[in-house]
């Protein structure tokens, strides 16, 4: 059963092959027996799964079941899940238990799906390797010397380690489509807008978008749908027009034009996985596709923009974290600035206090021109780069990250060659614009990724073309070794 | 980045930085601003700083109240609660 | 002996009232126990989301064009950051460089009769933070986040107030002028305006201005002058003794009429503006502007005009009736239903306004409605009691004992105007008073006319004061002109 994508299983569950409920206790015995090899789940929520199933079964008893009724995913734990403990990651919230959902949790038990627990994240969302988390470090399937990516790395584990058919997950700079990469997994960040940021921990608002984590294009089509919603409590999610994203899914991508920025192929770049990336190129235009060559120029200027951006919004956003009101305090405080000043110093982990350092130095007196509103100005060149690429191709592509995925501690003591692994990720974040990750080969041994970027909200486009890609090819099927 | 400048940054931050801690802190924000110091080189005359990825503007809420008192529930999450008040060391103005 | 000037800057903080904050959709309504007004956004719960109120902005509007500014067509919020447990996010969303309301003026009338114009810098939409109480709780504060997030102007004047007198008047105009829109409750004593006075000194006839200090959270007239007076005298003092006036922020007792520097505000005072990423900038059209422009009510000059021209007041009268909104629809209700406007004025000039100052009470929360007062100047008019008698008649209605007809009655309070009853104590009382008749008979002309006044005791003793006073000059006048 853990075998079968989101597709097969609404398919099962319609023909009554099993019950959601069989479905359910399948996956949570999965995740008992095995989530110890890779620590993948914060919290397992084995009582809400079993109801929602049984539930589920009554409805599809009943031959009212909405789209994903009786499937099981798993929540990246930085959406807010109402009674259940939503700990972002972190020590600070280790002990918070929101009184309320987010609008993404909530769309997916409008439609039917069964939650099964929570998911190992950063801390914050902060980091490309899931070692920050309060939780321990995430370990990767295919490799689990290796970390899975991050930040979304408990989503990414738990997907390919098949502990849950899909999860959730989200991306700020990357932390769908770089875990998705070194899982061999499908990963959607879609644009800037289109999902409701309500209910989901802010790290830096401007650049958080949500998105699913799932084995096939088509599962990440099928999740959107019900991810993907107008929500009047978020001021800066984007009343346009809903589609069903699996309706284009079987479009031809016969003339489809790609770009393929020769930025995104410097010096950086494993060579194999270069080669990866080049043989799947090579496949699309097998399918038709006309490749062109194109240039991105400021690409280099967008890890520096976002490690200014991104910590100047989250030193704000993390602000609210100061042990009064929910979360984490410190003993014995001795006034209000020990209050202060111990709750966050002993609630957050190094990673968060560095940015939340950084973002108030960006944004303090005297430097807020030369970081700050730089950074924002850089930031239009950026979109504007991709602004004209879109005036000639219709898809974006290249590579999701610079390698397969690495060793624990490689690069954990050094934040900036962390902060490069998001070198390919980070613009369309900036951007606002929809990518996907889809694998696209192996490297010794490990996944590698093929990054897909749309213009605005044509993640239709982006689903379509790696559908297509994976009809014709099935590095997508292949499971981590040792996975039963 | 010197200790007075991370000392500086974690009072601004509300961030005990300990003893044992400032060198290594200082010696990471410096590598990082390193990084972002990159962004000098670029030509951004003329260019308006963009804030948001989309060029949408806000909605407005029509003033109605739609809220509860749901004290008793927030204060379940409440470090320190009494009579209703969240409770912190003495306020000096 | 030097000669200084006075210079004096205010900023005002006006709560607007709408039903709901300016950033969630709880209550704002006062008095509520703790907390019970405060939502998951108020309380800056993880992962909440600001969405503006559009009354706000349609009052803040209001007050633009109140006072002849230009409207921020595109306004923009800011977030600035301070720790403090009252601000439960650790930053305030106000506005900064593009507020919602441009430069402007107020006219004030001095004392004098001339006017004055005041410019105003902007003002600027915000959040007003929660309170903490200082009650002991183990050595601990109590916070009530109840008023986080109650809209808020802030209205901020060019340094062109000269005396405290001048800072007063001009802060009654703005009374006046948010309470005639209705976009305040006007009520000082909860805190509905609050003012932080900027002051400083300089010689007479120089241009540079001093080191200014900021007086913050005045929260009545009384103080606001007091304060600034004190601070005045202070600097004077000081700069006099070979001192210098330190910038700083100082906080006034009214209670002991002593104020004291607030050396906890001074320190890192770096509050690293940024735009809110979670606002987007907020359009207002021409049409949204205009169609407020023709619904602005009346403005308290305005009314002064209209009181002189349509009532016959004097500029002075009509001014203090009208400065108010509530004193002048107390005012005018009155006038309509007794008919005279002059007796009227009067009245809530004199009684009603002095009773609502002694009990600290303001016009609205006054026990004699304007319905009733008419009632009263209606029985004055017709004769059937005296002005003084009335006096008499209000105090009753003061202390709840009924209308004036019902008191007048109830207490046998009804003048006495039966020429023939009044002939006959004028008679006996002429009786009985044989020498001052030959006293008032024995007298010039020009004295007689002062004399009759003596005979007028004894009659209204014998009629316990109700007396027609008119009825009885004249028959006194005659039947004592007869006996010459």
């Amino acid at each position: 059963m853990h075998n079968l994508t989101i597709a097969e299983l609404i398919k099962g569950l319609g023909n009554k092959d099993f019950s959601s409920e069989e479905l359910t206790r399948h996956y949570l015995n999965r995740i008992q027996r095995l989530d110890g090899n890779y620590n993948s789940y914060i919290s397992v929520t084995e009582d809400i799964a079993l109801e929602q199933a049984q539930a589920a079964d009554k409805r599809l008893a009943a031959g009212e079941a909405p789209a994903l009724c009786g499937v099981p995913i798993a929540h990246k734990d930085i959406f807010c899940t109402n009674g259940v403990r939503t700990s972002c990651g972190s020590k600070m919230l280790d002990n918070f238990v929101p009184p309320y959902d987010a609008t993404v949790v909530e769309n997916f038990r409008n439609d039917g799906a069964v939650m099964l627990g929570k998911v190992n994240m950063d801390e914050f969302a902060m980091g490309s390797s899931n070692e920050t988390s309060f939780y321990g470090a995430v370990k990767n399937p295919w490799d689990t010397n290796c970390v899975p990516g991050g930040s979304s790395g408990g989503s990414a584990a738990a997907v390919a380690a098949r502990l849950a058919p899909a999860a959730t997950a989200t991306d700020t700079g990357g932390s769908i489509r770089q875990p998705a990469s070194l899982c061999g997994l499908t990963g959607l960040k879609p644009t800037y807008g289109r999902v409701s940021r309500w209910g989901m921990i802010a790290f830096a608002s401007s650049l958080d978008q949500g998105g699913p984590m799932t084995r096939t294009a088509e599962d990440a089509a099928i999740m959107l749908n019900s991810m993907a919603s107008f929500d009047a409590k978020d001021s800066t999610c984007v009343d346009h027009e809903l589609s069903d994203y699996t309706a284009s899914l079987n479009d031809s991508i016969a003339g489809l034009k790609i770009g393929v920025p020769k930025e995104y192929f410097s010096e950086g770049l494993n060579p194999q996985t270069a080669e990866r990336i080049q043989a799947a190129i090579a496949e699309y235009e097998k399918l038709g596709a006309q490749v062109q060559e194109i240039s991105l120029p400021h690409t280099h200027l967008a890890v520096p923009a976002y490690y200014v951006i991104a910590p100047a919004e989250c030193s704000a956003n993390l602000s609210r974290f100061d042990g009064v009101r929910y979360g984490y305090r410190c003993e014995d405080p001795k006034d209000l600035a020990d209050l202060y000043k111990r709750s966050r110093g002993e609630g957050f982990g190094e990673e968060v206090k560095r940015r939340i350092m950084v973002g108030a130095y960006a944004l303090s007196a005297g430097y807020y021109d030369a970081y700050y509103r730089k950074a924002q100005q850089v930031r239009r060149l950026i979109k504007q780069d991709f602004v004209d690429a879109f005036q000639d191709v219709d898809v974006i592509m290249g590579p999701t990250a610079t390698a397969p995925a690495f060793e624990f501690g490689a690069k954990s003591n050094d934040p900036v060659a962390m902060y490069l692994e998001d070198i390919y990720t980070i613009a369309t974040n900036l951007a606002g614009l929809p990518g996907l990750s889809i694998p696209c080969g192996l490297v010794d041994n490990k996944p590698v990724g093929l990054q897909l970027i749309g213009n605005f909200f044509a993640e239709a486009k982006l689903l379509n073309a790696a559908h297509q890609f994976q009809l014709a090819t099935d590095f997508h099927t292949l499971t981590a070794p040792g996975i039963e | 980045m010197d200790r007075s400048d991370i000392a500086k940054l974690a009072e601004l931050a509300r961030i005990e930085v300990s003893e044992a801690t400032v060198d290594e802190v200082a010696k990471s924000i410096t590598d990082v601003l390193a990084l972002v110091d990159q962004l000098q080189a670029a030509d951004t005359e003329g260019v308006a700083p963009m804030a948001h990825p989309l060029d949408a503007t806000q909605r407005l809420r029509a003033d109605q109240v739609s809220e509860d008192n749901r004290r008793e529930q927030f204060q379940t999450q409440a470090p320190a609660a009494e009579q209703g008040l969240y409770l912190v060391p003495k306020v000096i103005d | 002996m030097m000669e200084w000037e006075t210079v004096i800057g205010l900023e005002v903080h006006v709560q607007l009232a709408t039903k709901t904050k300016i950033f969630s959709g709880a209550s704002t309504a006062f008095g509520a126990a703790p907390n019970t007004q405060a939502c998951a956004i108020d309380l800056a719960m993880p992962g909440t989301l600001p969405v503006p109120n559009e009354q706000a902005f349609r009052y803040a509007v209001m007050f633009g064009l109140a006072i002849d500014a230009e409207i921020g067509k595109c306004s923009v919020f800011e977030r600035k950051n301070y720790f403090y447990p009252d601000l439960p996010k650790g930053y305030q969303t106000t506005q900064l460089d593009a507020p919602i309301v441009g430069p402007g003026h107020v006219e004030i009338q001095l004392a004098d009769g001339s006017t004055k114009s005041i410019r105003i810098h902007h003002a600027h939409l915000e959040e007003d933070a929660g309170k903490s109480l200082h009650e002991d709780f183990h050595g601990m504060s109590g916070i009530d986040l109840n008023r986080a997030g109650t809209p808020l102007i802030e209205i901020v004047s060019e340094p062109d107030m000269r005396s405290s007198e001048e800072a007063v008047a001009f802060a009654r105009k703005l009374h006046s002028i948010v309470t005639s829109l209705g976009i305040c409750d006007g009520e000082m004593s909860q805190g509905s305006m609050r003012f932080d006075v900027n002051v400083s000194v300089r010689l007479k006839g120089t241009e540079e201005l001093g080191t200014r200090t900021e007086t913050k959270n005045l929260n009545s007239f009384k103080f606001m002058e007091d304060a600034i007076k004190l601070e005045v005298e202070r600097q004077i003092d000081l700069i006099e003794e070979g001192g210098e006036v330190v910038q700083e922020t100082r906080l006034y007792n009214g209670e002991t009429k002593t104020a004291r520097s607030m050396r906890s505000k001074e320190e890192a005072n770096d509050y690293r503006y940024f735009p809110c990423p979670d606002l987007l900038p907020v359009e207002l059209d021409d049409d949204y502007i205009d169609a407020i422009r023709q619904q602005l009510p009346e403005l308290p000059d305005a009314r002064q005009a209209r009181f002189v021209e349509q009532h016959g007041l004097s500029d002075y009268d009509a001014g203090m009736l009208a400065a108010d909104a509530a004193t002048a629809q107390f005012f005018e209700t009155a006038t309509e239903q007794c008919g005279d406007a002059k007796l009227a004025a009067n009245w809530v000039m004199g009684e009603v306004s002095a009773h609502l100052n002694n009990e600290e009470k303001g016009i609205k929360d006054s026990p004699v409605t304007a319905l009733q007062l008419a009632g009263l100047i209606a029985r004055i008019k017709d004769n059937t009691i005296s002005n003084k008698i009335a006096k008499q008649v209000f105090e009753a209605m003061w202390n709840g004992e009924g209308d004036a007809d019902a008191i007048i009655e109830a207490k046998g309070l009804k003048q006495m105007s039966d020429t023939g009853e009044l002939e006959k104590i004028v008679d006996e009382v002429i009786a009985g008073n044989p020498a001052m008749v030959e006293d008032w008979l024995a007298s010039d002309e020009k004295k007689r006319k002062k004399k009759m006044g003596g005979f007028m005791g004894p009659i209204m003793k014998a009629t316990k004061g109700q007396a027609n006073p008119g009825m009885v000059n004249q028959i006194l006048s005659k039947k004592l002109n007869d006996m010459l």
